[in-house]
């Protein structure tokens, strides 16, 4: 919050002079013919990307040097706002005098970049940043028809926010070395969903197949499977056995902190785990009682049976616990 | 030239109503709950205002018009006080709005549905209209509120409001409606069909912005939104927006006294104005204009998203609008449009020209050249005009992504 977002404002004052100016007189809007390929000894390429109940649709047209693969001539025609027309504009500017592979390398951050008036300014607010993204979609449409092979050939990565291009893998990776547990939070790492929003739920302006949202569930879902096999509620008891002995006191330290510390020290007391050893089938949980437990009458009665048993019953039945 | 085409939005103050409303910034500034002369110099004014505001929707005395800040207030206020005194109290458990009510209703009603209670959104026609027969259907002996618009801001489709009203009288439902949209440019009488509460907000009417009313109905009072130094008959606190109240009682006047003229003259001018619209290749409007108020054009002109239509006319210094989702601050479309118009593409291409008593023939006339001109330069940049070879199978015509 702050000042700014208090009084909002028009979406164009945030426009570049350069969108703007695009969009007033755009330099590469046009068609290319059958007929004009034809002279220039070049193959015609049309492609299409978007639609118009949409909202936004751009068709592409390429004249390809079939010797060279060079883009020779490119103009594009756009249903959309004045961002999409900029941007399809600007991107049909970096396709001349490339080869396709060279074009296919164009993103759409190389497109809103292109269209800044300085480098450290936004080009457009970042709710328009997907305009962006559908220039550079219809790029890869051209070039697979070129090629004549699939435009999903050309991702090497599923990309989950295209317009900051950030990858699946690149996000799993950030929510799990910093714990990321807000949508706010993986945006200030990794800037995913802080433009046009479509990647955080279902519903905004683009559908896609992974979500922000999915993503935070499925470490949510992580985390909790790792506490349960930790020595949490069920089949607990067969995990148990088949920890290492490093994992069985971590999981006994987790249920005597969860579960039974906190019992001990409002009678003033405390415990501490010396050592696990087995013992036939049972496993033998030494125990030493710290405080006001230290002497207490029911710390071999009462609280010994409580302690047990609440290990019993979260970790393993052939769990004994032995005060020294 | 510059032309103002988004009365719908907001209007300009009549200058008669500005003048009216000068005195009460830097000579009679008192605080109206005051003891001294400083504060009884402003009741003169604002009984006059009350009074002429009461006339402008033709409420009975015994009634109370209660001024808030604007009509959002207003709506939060009918929607909330109904969800404590009648939801909360769990003596009802539903309300009834339609689907293109303005934010003020339909956000409103969707925090009280997170609170638990049933929210019914009516569709509309194809007309873009909320047929009575829809609102019947949903009653039950659980509704609380129908809440009903007279008049939709984007298209100008009016209502059925007294087929509803007496629909609900029958099911001893409260009515709301929230009539921004209608006074001034249709008869507004709230003692001529049944109608419990009604907003309404000067600045549709050439009065000042911050100041509108609710009018409820005698022995349907609401509890208050605002609690508080028990202005407005601890209905409403907070001090007396006095110029404001002045501001609204003239505007209201004016308006009303406009009526004729709104609704022959400016009728005349935004249908010839639609005509020549109509005639420029693939356009259409939706709702038919004997069902609409008299000022509002919503066309769509195929093949130009309406941003793009808004830059244009901009540039020209034509001010209009758009529910396209592009031009909206988080590209949603507005429910208006996703209700009437995703099917035929309006959603995005849909433009609205509102008019007002203020809008001249020549303005109109320079509109129709600039929008002449546009749709031939942004047809010619259009993907959906756009050349493809033969035996190019377009790939524009489904859905991405």
């Amino acid at each position: 919050m702050g000042i700014d977002s208090l009084i909002g404002g028009t979406i164009w004052d945030e426009y570049s002079n350069k969108v703007t100016d695009l969009m007033n007189n755009p330099q590469n809007m046009g068609e290319i013919t059958e007929e004009q390929a034809k002279e220039m000894g070049a193959k015609l390429i049309v492609a299409d990307f978007g639609a118009e109940s949409c909202g936004d649709a751009v068709r592409l047209y390429w004249a390809v040097d079939p010797n060279t693969d060079e883009i020779l001539l490119s103009k594009f025609k756009s249903f959309g706002c004045g961002t999409a027309i900029a941007s399809s504009d600007t991107m049909a500017e970096l396709c001349k005098g490339k080869t396709v592979d060279e074009a296919v390398k164009i993103t759409n951050i190389d497109v809103e970049m292109a269209m800044r008036d300085d480098e450290n300014t936004p080009a457009v607010p970042p709710q328009k940043m997907h305009c962006s993204v559908m220039a550079y979609d219809v790029i890869k449409k051209a070039a697979a028809q070129y090629k004549g092979v699939d435009m999903e050939s050309f991702e090497e990565e599923v990309i989950v926010c295209e317009c900051a291009r950030v990858t699946l893998s690149t996000l799993q990776e950030v929510i799990r070395l910093n714990d990321l547990t807000t949508v706010e939070q993986i945006t200030d790492y990794t800037k995913a969903g802080a433009f046009c929003k479509s990647c955080i739920r279902p519903g905004g302006h683009e559908e896609k197949d992974v979500y922000l949202v999915d993503l935070l569930e499925e470490y949510e879902k992580e985390k909790m499977a790792a506490s349960a096999s930790l020595g949490n509620e069920s089949g607990s008891a067969v995990d148990f056995a088949k920890m290492t002995i490093v994992q069985k006191i971590k999981a006994v330290d987790k249920v005597v902190d969860d579960n039974i510390r906190q019992m001990l020290i409002m009678d003033g007391g405390d415990m501490e785990i010396l050592d696990i050893k087995e013992n036939g089938a049972n496993f033998d949980i030494y125990i030493r009682y710290l405080g006001a437990c230290n002497g207490c009458a029911s710390s071999s009665t009462g609280t010994l049976f409580a302690i047990e048993n609440i290990l019993k019953e979260k970790l393993d039945e052939n769990i004994r616990v032995l005060p020294i | 030239m510059n032309v103002y085409l988004d009365n719908n939005a907001t209007t300009i103050v009549d200058p008669q109503v500005f003048a009216e409303m000068e005195p009460y910034f830097v000579q009679k500034y008192g605080n109206p709950n005051s003891l001294h002369a400083f504060a009884s110099d402003t009741h003169p004014g604002i009984k006059t205002a009350m009074e002429k505001i009461y006339a402008g929707i033709n409420a009975s005395t015994k009634d109370s018009v209660v001024i808030t800040s604007c009509a959002t207030e207003s709506n939060n206020w009918v929607l909330k006080s109904v969800y404590f005194e009648y939801i909360l109290t769990g003596k009802k458990n539903h309300i009834i709005i339609s689907e293109v009510e303005h934010p003020s209703i339909i956000a409103t009603a969707k925090w009280i549905e997170s609170m638990g209670c049933r929210v019914t959104y009516l569709p509309i026609n194809a007309e873009g209209i909320v047929e009575a027969q829809t609102v019947r259907d949903n009653i039950t002996d659980k509704t609380a509120l129908v809440s009903i618009m007279w008049a939709n801001n984007e298209t100008g489709a009016i209502f059925p409001v007294e087929e509803i009203g007496d629909i609900c009288e029958e099911h001893g439902v409260l009515f709301h409606t929230d009539a921004v949209q209608a006074i001034g440019k249709l008869p507004v009488s709230v003692q001529s069909f049944n109608v419990d509460y009604l907003t309404f907000s000067a600045h549709k009417f050439h009065g000042p912005k911050g100041v509108g009313a609710l009018f409820m109905k005698k022995g349907k009072e609401l509890m208050p939104l605002l609690h508080g130094g028990s202005q407005m008959g601890g209905y409403r606190s907070g001090t007396l927006n006095v110029a404001g109240i002045v501001g609204m009682g003239k505007a209201i006047e004016a308006a009303v006294d406009a009526l004729d003229f709104e609704m022959t003259e400016i009728r005349e001018m935004r249908d010839d104005f639609e005509d020549e619209l109509l005639k420029i290749e693939d356009t259409f409007v939706v709702t038919p204009r004997s069902k609409r108020t008299p000022n509002t054009i919503l066309i769509s002109f195929r093949g130009i998203e309406g941003e793009s239509m808004l830059w244009d006319l901009n540039r020209a210094g034509i001010g209009a609008s758009t529910g396209s989702a592009c031009a909206s601050e988080d590209l949603e479309a507005n429910s208006v449009m996703e209700a009437i118009g995703a099917a035929e593409d309006l959603a995005h291409t849909a433009i609205r020209f509102s008019l007002s008593r203020y809008t001249t023939e020549e303005e109109l006339e320079y509109t129709l050249k600039v929008v002449q001109a546009a749709v031939v330069r942004l047809r010619g940049i259009s993907s959906s005009y756009a050349y493809a070879p033969e035996g190019h199978e377009s790939g524009l015509d489904s859905h991405h992504h």
